[in-house]
């Protein structure tokens, strides 16, 4: 089950926890996968541990230009987009009151307008193949808001209703768009936190841990699999039921 | 058949999947030819592509029949 041989998934913000996991996850599977982020060494030592089926694909998400020449760079790269992880992502936190524009701005810039970008880029392929999935890794804040966070949570909640528009224009094309929500995850994010911050947050958490980014990777898996084909414009939630959604 | 009505017959008959004798002047890609919006959007895209043609939204509206699209293409291109 979840076979993904021969087939090609482009990964964005590989070189972070999350999406570097998503990245062997897929790989893993049988993939060739094209890794892309902003800082290249990350990307390189990935590879390096994946050995073949791996191509590193620098791309900074604020920069248009470049936003528009990564998928098919990566076509080039791989043959074809079969699938496509839109898991970068930054955070500019601070109260709506102190929150300057541009610290708004470029949220929505990386988080969701290069998402659309990326989205709009790869579905000329896929429409031709009559084949594509497509795979947002959004958050649970977009779901539920999160003081602090008016600009990634506004992103987070736009690329659902992105990701839901999109499914119902492709859908007919065997094209599926999903998202993963994630809650609390072990990564370099959550890594800042202290102590007190992790404690009062796994308060409201059933399970009583933090989520593993495997096992982000793990619902990535199942939606870019050929078996999740009747799947589409959903929201998978990986938060250890913290938000029951 | 000139050659620009050849080629973007090539391209209907391919992307529609429809027998060439039913790709005529006034055949109507959305009634005659069974494609939907998106097919619509596809093969405008095709069209671009092919032509090094850029075809506004505007244009590509009034672009219903494969006649339509042969004299929009050829007063372009």
């Amino acid at each position: 089950m979840f076979d993904l041989t021969g087939k090609t998934a482009l990964v964005t913000g590989a070189s972070g926890g999350i999406g570097a996991e998503i990245a062997r996850v897929l790989h893993g599977a049988g993939a060739v996968v094209g890794l892309s982020g902003t800082r290249t060494e990350p990307l390189e030592a990935l590879a390096a541990e994946l050995g073949a089926r791996a191509h590193v694909l620098p791309c900074n998400l604020s920069v248009p230009e470049e936003v528009e020449g990564l998928v098919k760079r990566a076509a080039e790269a791989m043959g074809s987009v079969d699938i496509l992880v839109n898991n970068a992502g930054i955070t500019r936190d601070g109260l709506a009151m102190r929150m300057s524009d541009d610290d708004w701005q470029s949220v929505i810039d990386v988080n969701l307008t290069a998402v659309f970008r990326l989205c709009r880029a790869a579905i000329r392929g896929m429409m031709k193949a009559r084949y594509g999935r497509i795979v947002n890794i959004s958050s649970v804040v977009g779901a539920t808001g999160n003081a602090g966070q008016v600009n990634y949570s506004a992103s987070k909640a736009g690329m659902a209703g992105l990701s839901k528009s999109l499914a119902s224009e492709v859908a007919s094309r065997g094209i599926t768009v999903n998202c993963v929500a994630p809650g609390f995850i072990e990564t370099a994010m959550t890594g800042k936190l202290n102590d007190a911050q992790k404690e009062g947050l796994l308060r409201v958490v059933p399970m009583g841990r933090m989520g593993r980014p495997e096992e982000i990777a793990s619902a990535v898996l199942y939606l870019a699999s050929q078996e999740a084909g009747y799947v589409t414009g959903a929201t998978l939630h990986v938060n250890g039921g913290m938000a029951m959604l | 058949m000139s050659d620009i009505a050849e080629r973007v017959k090539k391209i209907v008959v391919e992307h529609l999947g429809v027998e060439e004798d039913k790709v005529t002047e006034t055949a109507s890609f959305i009634d005659d030819l069974g494609a939907d919006s998106l097919d619509t959007v596809e093969l405008v895209m095709a069209f671009e592509e092919e032509f090094g043609i850029e075809i506004p939204d505007d244009a590509a509206e009034t672009i219903q029949t494969f006649g339509d699209a042969v004299s929009f293409i050829s007063k372009a291109a």
